[in-house]
């Protein structure tokens, strides 16, 4: 089964000083109070958490049940929203197949991939053998999985006492935690480029269609950014 | 259960449906992909310049609560964090922190 070793390496990653663990903890203590105020109980927001773990898909069905939107409205804007974890997988996974492993760990774990989990697995890869990386990662994933369903718990029940100003403070915890998360990353012509022009296409293309601006200015950013560190 | 109740449910499966869609299709696609590919390189860029695009938009252009606040605000903020983040051996439990009181404070007061 999961080697218990390179289970606990990585599920201890949450506790380092680089730790998603604020981050993330922020963030769902917003979503459990955002739950609760849009009239799912406490049952149903654990269970939303438990199944989808992606921050910005738990958004937009909180945005679209709001407003009455039918189901497959609801699936087509959340399955628009979390694209991006197609490409997070196939830059990711690749380091991690080995095979003395089942795949079952492979589709199963894929579930953990969100910005923080994969943040960290990439910084972190490179110190495993590649025979493990499977087993460390379904530790970090569970680690960081554990937090975002603890803290829509907390959210929930502490959502009457949350006021106005501290829903904001928790918001920008989030942002602020990845773009130090990404500024750190920094670290060879071809990521640089990616996050830069990714930072400056994603807005820009806001303009041109909200729903799709990631997307379009992800894919042309890294595109570019692809092309240009090829030619160096 | 009431109609509400088993509604909320079926959102809940769509939404954790549509999620899962994309993370169990890159894995289909990884098992031919190998890590020293030019066709990983350049997912890899994908992957980075998409994150950093949903960050710079969930900056500027936010939803929800951070939307009732400046938008120079917010960049003062950001800024204030990567400064401290890069000047504090990359530590990232004080700028977070930093960056929840900061934003509060500048809102209520500016």
């Amino acid at each position: 089964m999961v080697n218990s070793k390179y289970f606990f390496k990585g599920f201890k990653l949450i506790k380092s000083l680089d730790s998603p663990a604020l981050a993330l903890g922020a963030s769902f203590i917003a979503i459990g109070a955002l739950l609760k105020n849009i009239g799912f109980n406490l049952e149903q927001s654990i269970f939303s958490t438990f199944l989808t773990y992606a921050l910005p898909g738990s958004l937009v069905m909180a945005e679209s049940f709001l407003v009455g939107a039918s189901l497959i409205n609801i699936f087509l804007a959340v399955w628009l929203v979390n694209t991006r974890l197609y490409p997070m997988t196939v830059s990711l996974m690749p380091l991690l197949l080995h095979k003395s492993q089942p795949r079952w760990k492979y589709y199963l774990s894929c579930h953990f991939i969100a910005v923080s989990a994969w943040l960290i697995m990439k910084g972190n890869y490179q110190s495993i053998g590649k025979k493990h990386r499977i087993d460390f990662w379904i530790g970090i994933g569970t680690g960081t999985w554990l937090i975002a369903i603890v803290s829509t718990i907390i959210g929930f029940l502490a959502s009457d006492y949350l006021n106005k100003d501290m829903m904001i403070g928790l918001a920008i915890v989030n942002p602020v935690y990845f773009t130090c998360m990404m500024v750190g990353e920094m670290k060879n012509l071809q990521i640089n480029l990616s996050i830069i022009l990714g930072a400056i296409l994603g807005p820009a293309f806001f303009f041109i269609s909200p729903e799709w601006s990631i997307l379009y200015g992800g894919v042309l950013a890294g595109t570019v950014a692809y092309f240009i560190g090829e030619l160096k | 259960m009431s109609e509400i109740s088993s509604n909320i449910i079926l959102v809940i499966l769509v939404t954790s449906f549509a999620t899962y869609l994309s993370r169990f299709l890159g894995v289909v696609s990884s098992e031919k992909i190998k890590e020293t590919s030019k066709i990983f390189k350049w997912f890899n860029c994908i992957a980075y310049s998409v994150l950093a695009a949903l960050i710079a938009r969930v900056i500027v252009f936010p939803a929800g609560e951070l939307s009732e606040s400046d938008i120079f605000i917010r960049l003062f903020v950001v800024v204030v964090s990567v400064v401290m983040f890069l000047f504090n051996k990359r530590n990232l439990v004080y700028p977070t922190v930093l960056s929840a009181i900061l934003l509060a404070l500048l809102n209520n007061y500016l």
